[in-house]
């Protein structure tokens, strides 16, 4: 039992579902008049479906589509195929039209395709210079700690200023971890050994920037990009680690160890407003001995519990307690 | 200043000229403009004001403290008495306004409640009678300004309990049901 591939129009896949098996339908042309006797005399359908209980169906259909792309069965003399257009040939009925439309199209990817690949060698053959490149450099710098070869204190600082300027995310460590996220979760962990110690030194809370500057001080070599940070910070609260990210309503961004309760300052924060009378955000963080930033943020985070209000005049911005909501 | 006119805590607390961004807190601070305003008027029999007055006035600008409500706060207080019935605009382009620390309504029915008493329905009195008369001295409505106390006989014409009619070349009077 044979159909000529001649005869097929085009070819879908169906994967397997529970209680049915993988299939391809191949759509069929019309069967030629000339056409040899099969089991059946005709058919209501345009199309055969081939059931694979196991499998091959996906290997099967690469290679089906591969034959329909090659079309080898079209690869005659050219006289004979313009019989066959006079319908005169058994089996061999060439339709244009969509068929044509097809195929042109089907020339048409490959060639994108090829294009794609050959633009992409030239950035595949960097990435390995890249690699070679970062080699290189890494076994430079360790000859440089163990003082192996002749290079000056100058040289040393020079060369180090190289790889800064150069050596944002290393290549080799974001493949080593797969894709970014993986990469930015392996991250987030190193950075809660960082940063535990200097958090609770900080009163368990440090804005961003205070945080960036840390960690690449801490690093030294394979310095961190802003964004790389952020998204590791992203990831602390969703991996359950001590530390948190977190941003205030004006855009600030703090890590905050988990213990550290921030709503719970603000009743402090009231506490030495009230003693004071009032005070200013620079005020306040002098006496508490916080950043003047974070200290806004503790104030203003006070003002929107409704614990203080505001004046504003020409005179700066201070902060009161609300007597507006405890005097009514 | 007039005799007797005690500000409120609120004058003196500097936030009070702020207006407040938590919405809580400007709520309660709009409520106490609102009633100053209100109280401030009322002794000072001032009925009619225009905005560059109030900004002026000692009501928005403490100098002792050396604070003043920014115009376009004054503007929201303003706006927070007209909803609330007592301040009406003179003009289309807002820079003078009516302000009635009794709203036309509340003062409508003083005026009617006082007719009935005294059995006066379907009297016909003077405008000038009602503020000015002898027999409404010891009224609350006594000395009210033309402007507001028209408003409130609208309120009550509104309410089919009284109109107002033309008495002579330009005088207008009432009559009461």
């Amino acid at each position: 039992m044979a159909i000529p591939l001649s005869q097929i129009v085009f070819i879908e896949e169906q994967a397997a579902g529970i209680g049915k098996s993988a299939k391809i339908v191949v759509h069929l042309h019309p069967a030629p008049p000339n056409r040899e006797p099969g089991p059946f005399q005709s058919s209501k359908n345009s199309y055969i479906k081939l059931s694979f209980k196991e499998h091959g169906q996906i290997e099967f259909s690469r290679r089906l589509s591969e034959e329909m792309t090659q079309r080898r069965w079209e690869n005659k003399p050219v006289s004979q195929s313009v019989q066959a257009n006079k319908g005169s040939q058994p089996g061999r009925i060439r339709a244009v039209g969509i068929v044509g439309i097809e195929r042109k199209l089907e020339e048409k990817r490959k060639e994108t395709d090829k294009n794609i690949s050959e633009a992409f060698e030239d950035l595949s053959k960097l990435m390995i210079k890249a690699k070679e490149m970062v080699e290189l450099s890494k076994s430079i710098a360790n000859k440089i700690k163990d003082k192996q070869g002749d290079i000056t204190e100058d040289e040393t600082i020079q060369f180090k200023s190289y790889l800064l300027s150069m050596g944002i995310a290393n290549p080799v460590t974001r493949e080593t971890y797969g894709s970014g996220t993986q990469y930015h979760m392996q991250l987030a962990k190193q950075l809660v050994g960082i940063l535990q110690v200097p958090l609770e030194e900080h009163g368990g809370i440090m804005s961003l920037t205070e945080v960036y500057c840390l960690v690449n001080r801490a690093r030294g070599m394979e310095l961190l990009s802003p964004e790389d940070l952020v998204n590791a910070c992203k990831m602390l609260d969703a991996l359950k680690l001590p530390l948190r990210l977190r941003v205030f309503d004006s855009g600030v961004m703090v890590i905050e160890l988990q213990s550290h309760k921030e709503e719970e300052m603000v009743a402090s924060a009231l506490e030495t407003v009230t003693e004071k009378g009032s005070l200013t955000s620079e005020e306040f963080a002098k006496l508490v001995g916080m950043s003047v930033l974070l200290a806004k943020e503790r104030l203003l985070l006070a003002e929107k519990m409704g614990h203080l209000c505001r004046d504003d005049s020409v005179e700066g911005l201070r902060f009161y307690p609300n007597l507006f909501m405890t005097q009514g | 200043m007039a005799m007797g006119f005690e500000w409120p805590w609120q004058y003196r607390f500097p936030p009070f000229f702020t207006l407040q961004p938590n919405v809580d807190t400007r709520q309660k601070q709009l409520a106490a403009w609102c009633s100053l305003v209100l109280s401030f008027c009322r002794l000072h029999k001032q009925s009619c004001m225009t905005v560059m007055e109030a900004q002026e006035s000692p009501l928005f600008n403490n100098v002792k403290l050396q604070r003043k409500l920014p115009v376009e706060s004054i503007q929201i207080v303003l706006e927070e008495l007209r909803k609330k019935g007592n301040l009406e605009w003179l003009d289309k382009s807002k820079s003078s306004f009516l302000i009635m620390w009794r709203r036309p309504e509340e003062w409508g029915k003083l005026i009617y409640q006082w007719v009935s008493k005294s059995g006066q329905n379907n009297s016909v009195f003077t405008l000038y009678e009602l503020t000015n008369g002898e027999d409404t001295e010891d009224e609350e409505f006594h000395g009210l300004d033309e402007a507001t106390l028209l408003r409130a006989l609208q309120a009550l014409q509104q309410e089919h309990k009284a109109e107002i009619i033309t008495t002579g070349s330009d005088g207008r009077g009432v009559k009461f049901f």
